[in-house]
């Protein structure tokens, strides 16, 4: 682990730096980790946890690739720094199913055929699970708005807003 | 990244303490803007103080106006039911802003702080006078189409890149500071710098000071107020040109008028002149194309910005109309 988070965060050549102790509750289990302050909280998932759900496509905010639920709230996790989630409960595209019963969504996704590459799904749904919590969106326009965080336009788009529409329009979330 | 030490602060006191004394520390809030330039190089604190946990992220309002903590989310403030009501301007330039994943993170206070979107700015390598003092603006013989029409000197003409201080600076917003010597409130008019030939000095902070919330006045005209931004592509994206309008119309007739420009100016763009000839005037096409005019007659555009003049003038009037018929 100590020589995992000095080549994902250091680097050759930079001194070793002190690391912070961070617990994140991730799916539901809490992990105690040790972290140089520099690992983003995709990078504590991805390399530390070995959960690969959330995909790095950007690392700078403008993808969504990487999005999770942080203590209920979609966010980019590329941007925050894994020590600065200490303490907070992280769902990852992993912990959106019951065991092997997939949510609705995620039903819906593969319904529709939501996915060409696959990539950017993991953020898809994450993202629209908070979406559908949050309300804000039922029609197609309304959920590309909502849905824009998501940078992906490939072939799956429509698809993947026709997804998300039939579940917001059921209404069972 | 370089290394940093990393502190959390439970309370404003230690935080301003644990910064002030320090120029390489830095406060952390949502970390959009300062992680994202952190990796790239451009930001290299070797402390941050994570101030996530000091108690500002209240939203009030009252009669005497709108009171927003500094660590309040820009979702929270675009969603609070008072703001969306009392200040429409405020709740649609958050809206307009970034993404939900990103609003869910960034803050008021680092949103006013967050640092300009040039490229050359964002990218090492490269000649810019903000990054690197004294280095050159790779800008002026480069890619400009972003880049500001009104504000810019020889030394840079970078935009400045938020949307929320557009709809702040037009209804006349102050921002609350703490520091090592106590407090102070600064207008947001005064709080952004023009670039001068000191465009590294962006803002009225000096270090450590902590800014904890931002006062908007209540105002007849508040109410009636807009935010109307073009931008490249529909969504999540930053302006090209935006503008943050505000009217009252009594009887037909222009009584009070806010008007601030956005993706233009080195600084969020307040134009007084426009707003001055608006007064006494009919609520109808000529007073706003008479506004729009003004608003745009200091713009000094170069090649490839040339035409954020025109559109400029045009989401003005846009704004003032589409808001004069609304209410
Ligand atoms: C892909 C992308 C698209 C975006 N689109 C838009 C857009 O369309 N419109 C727009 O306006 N913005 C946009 N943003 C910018 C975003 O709004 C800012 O990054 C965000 O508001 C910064 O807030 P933060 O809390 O994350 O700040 P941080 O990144 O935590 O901090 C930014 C700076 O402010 C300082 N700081 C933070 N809080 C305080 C405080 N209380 N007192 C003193 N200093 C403080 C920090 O030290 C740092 O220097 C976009 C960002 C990204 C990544
Ligand atoms: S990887 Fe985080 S938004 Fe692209
Ligand atoms: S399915 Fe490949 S990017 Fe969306």
């Amino acid at each position: 682990m100590d020589h995992e988070t000095e080549r994902s965060a250091g680097g050759v050549g930079l001194p070793p730096s002190i690391t912070v102790a961070v617990r994140l509750v991730v799916n539901g289990k809490p992990h105690d980790l040790a972290l140089d302050p520099r690992v983003t909280l995709l990078d504590a998932l991805r390399t530390h946890l070995g959960v690969t759900g959330p995909k790095m496509g950007c690392d700078a905010g403008a993808c969504g690739a990487c999005t999770v639920l942080v203590d209920g709230r979609r966010v980019n996790s590329c941007l925050m720094l894994a020590v600065a989630a200490d303490g907070k409960s992280v769902v990852t595209v992993e912990g959106l199913a019951a065991g092997d019963d997939l949510n609705p969504l995620q039903e819906a996704f593969i319904r529709h055929d939501a996915f060409q590459c696959g990539y950017c799904t993991p953020g898809q749904l994450c993202s629209a699970t908070a979406l559908l919590r949050e309300g804000v969106a039922t029609t197609p326009e309304e959920i590309r708005l909502w849905m824009s965080g998501n940078l992906c336009r490939c072939g799956a788009y429509p698809n993947i807003v026709a997804a998300i529409a039939e579940v917001a329009a059921e209404g069972v979330h | 990244m370089n290394p940093f030490t990393y502190q959390r602060a439970s309370d404003a006191t230690g935080a301003i303490a644990a910064v002030a004394g320090d120029e390489h520390a830095a406060f952390l809030a949502g970390g959009t803007n300062l992680v994202d330039l952190m990796k790239l190089h451009v930001m290299t604190p070797s402390r941050l103080v994570d101030v996530n946990a000091v108690p500002l992220a209240k939203i009030e309002a009252s009669r005497d106006g709108l009171r927003i903590g500094a660590l309040a989310r820009m979702s929270d403030v675009a969603a609070d039911p008072d703001v969306a009501r009392e200040f429409p301007v405020i709740a649609e330039a958050l809206l307009a802003s970034a993404s939900p994943q990103l609003r869910n993170m960034a803050t008021i206070g680092g949103n006013l702080m967050q640092r300009t979107r040039c490229p050359y700015f964002r990218g090492d390598g490269w000649a810019c006078n903000k990054r690197m003092p004294g280095s050159g603006c790779a800008a002026a013989q480069g890619e400009h189409r972003n880049h500001a029409i009104l504000g810019a000197s020889d030394h840079c003409f970078a935009t400045h890149p938020s949307d929320l201080a557009v709809a702040l600076v037009a209804l006349d917003a102050v921002v609350r500071v703490r520091g090592p010597a106590g407090e102070r409130s600064i207008p947001l008019r005064d709080f952004h710098r023009l670039p001068g030939d000191t465009p590294h000095v962006e803002c009225a902070l000096q270090q450590g000071e902590l800014i904890t919330g931002v006062d908007v006045p209540a105002s007849d005209v508040a109410i009636n107020s807009r935010y109307v931004k073009v931008r490249d592509r529909a969504s999540y994206e930053f302006a090209l040109v935006s503008a943050a309008v505000a009217l009252k119309v009594e009887g037909g007739v222009i009584a009070d008028c806010r008007i601030a420009l956005g993706g233009v100016g080195t600084k969020p763009w307040r134009i007084p002149e426009a707003e001055q000839v608006t007064r006494g005037r009919p609520a109808a096409a000529s007073t706003y194309e008479a506004a729009a005019s003004i608003a745009v007659a200091e713009a000094r555009p170069r090649e490839q910005n040339a035409f954020k003049v025109e559109l400029a003038r045009r989401v003005v009037v846009h704004a003032l109309t589409t808001q004069g018929s609304t209410r």
